[in-house]
């Protein structure tokens, strides 16, 4: 299986605020090809606004944020090329059909008739999205992850929500094997995940005025090695 | 089997032509959106014979400015939906986040926004000028100005339409940026129909809105991108 080419994104000493209140302080992480970091914390704990950090919506950070060894912002044109992010508000237009949706993302009509069929909206393709429900409307943004030309660096939040049983163990299995060919996650959830390698980052440890060296590992490998 | 094939390590970006035809597709379908605009514009003509009386000497003398300013109205009554359902449901951050310049999703845009409400417009505004009792030889180049003027309407209102995105009331704000932009327009779209209904020449006036039109082309969808930017950051 060919892989894909290496990448890295690095956190270095990342603090953020939010009018006025600081949400973490001293927040440091590598994450290499192949793995997965999970951000764990209670609700208001600053998990969207770090991954909104990461994916350079954000402009108010300190610290250091690299990828492939450049900086923010200037490695950000390149970081676009690599990124895919599906974020609360889950890009899906109303007014077009989950092909349509996914041609915009740039699917050829077979990948996205495909990723639709794993997803389970077999015969919901030319059904306008407002029509379908919430659930359905968050798979439609989700088969953009089985699209075969996928990107390699995966931001998601809360990716699980609003999923049922058989939906949630397709997108781990979906998620699995991108970490296998090479690709690599960023990804908040409520709930476990059966990943390896996972980091687990506990977002109430950077907690502002708190600073701790590393993550905590829930299996894998140490990607600081 | 798909799930199996390696990344191509670059996100692959959909080509201008997807991002138009999509926009059409989506402005099509809510046509009530096209409609609306157009009823005003024509409503409000329609009624200016009865507020102003109906002498034909008075309305010829009125007529291309009214229509001038009623296009202004209707193509900014339009202008403030231009990206809000984008934001709403997160394609407008995809936009940002996209490869691709946002330039060219912005000009996707605003040339579909022109191609149901500019163009309407100038379709409908002979009709107009006869309900107005606009002199004959102004036709053409009432057609035509507002051809090329409503255009760089589509463009210079989008900048502010990306602006206000993220208010939740932006009417009267997205009207104090955008109407200073568009006086230009104004002013040489009625000029030319003025001089064609004086018998003068009109070309200076259109080729100075072609220039306008060709300077918002490259500019204001650079302008709304920043500003996009701006309002997607949070």
């Amino acid at each position: 299986m060919p892989s894909n080419s290496p990448h890295l994104l690095q956190v270095r000493d990342l603090s953020c605020e939010r009018d006025g209140r600081d949400l973490f302080a001293g927040l440091s992480f590598d994450l290499a090809s192949g793995c997965a970091v999970q951000i764990e914390g209670a609700n208001g704990a600053g998990k969207t606004s770090l991954l909104r950090t990461l994916i350079g919506s954000a402009a108010d950070f300190s610290g250091e944020i690299l990828w492939n060894g450049e900086s923010y912002p200037k490695a950000l044109p390149k970081l676009r090329e690599s990124l895919l992010y599906i974020g609360h508000r889950a890009g899906v237009r109303g007014g077009l059909t989950p092909l349509e949706n996914l041609a915009w993302y740039g699917a050829s009509r077979d990948a996205a008739y495909r990723a639709l069929e794993l997803l389970d909206l077999y015969g919901f393709e030319d059904t306008l999205c407002q029509q379908l429900s919430a659930g359905q409307n968050r798979r439609v943004a989700l088969a953009r992850l089985f699209l075969p030309e996928a990107p390699p660096l995966w931001i998601l939040d809360e990716p699980l929500a609003a999923l049922d049983v058989a939906g949630v163990s397709c997108l781990q299995g979906q998620m699995a094997c991108h970490l296998s060919r090479g690709g690599s996650i960023v990804f908040t959830s409520h709930q476990p995940v059966g990943l390896t390698p996972l980091q687990s980052i506990q977002l109430a440890d950077y907690a502002a005025g708190d600073t701790v060296a590393g993550g905590v590992f829930v299996g894998g490998e140490d990607v600081h090695a | 089997m798909s799930m199996l094939d390696a990344p191509t390590g670059r996100r692959v970006a959909p080509g201008f032509g997807v991002l138009f035809k999509t926009e059409l597709l989506l402005a099509l379908r809510h046509r009530a959106d096209i409609a609306n605009p157009l009823l005003f514009f024509v409503t409000v003509l329609a009624l200016l014979p009865l507020g102003v009386g109906p002498e034909p000497a008075l309305l010829a003398k009125m007529a291309s400015g009214m229509i001038w300013v009623m296009a202004l109205l209707a193509t900014l009554l339009s202008q403030e939906s231009l990206f809000r359902g984008d934001f709403e449901n997160g394609s407008l951050e995809q936009m940002a986040l996209s490869p691709q310049p946002l330039y060219f999703a912005v000009l996707a845009k605003s040339m579909v926004h022109w191609m149901v409400t500019g163009l309407p417009l100038a379709l409908l505004s002979p009709l107009l000028g006869l309900m107005l009792n606009l002199p004959a030889a102004g036709y053409l180049c009432l057609f035509f100005s507002l051809l090329l003027g409503s255009a760089s309407l589509s463009l210079v209102g989008a900048v502010g339409a990306a602006l206000t995105v993220a208010l939740s009331r932006p009417g009267l704000l997205l009207a104090l940026i955008v109407m200073p932009l568009y006086v230009p327009v104004l002013i040489f779209g009625t000029g030319a129909v003025q001089a064609a209904i004086d018998g003068y020449g009109y070309s200076a006036q259109l080729a100075v809105l072609a220039a306008y039109l060709a300077a918002a082309a490259a500019l204001a969808p650079l302008a709304a991108a920043g500003a996009i930017r701006i309002s997607t950051e949070t």
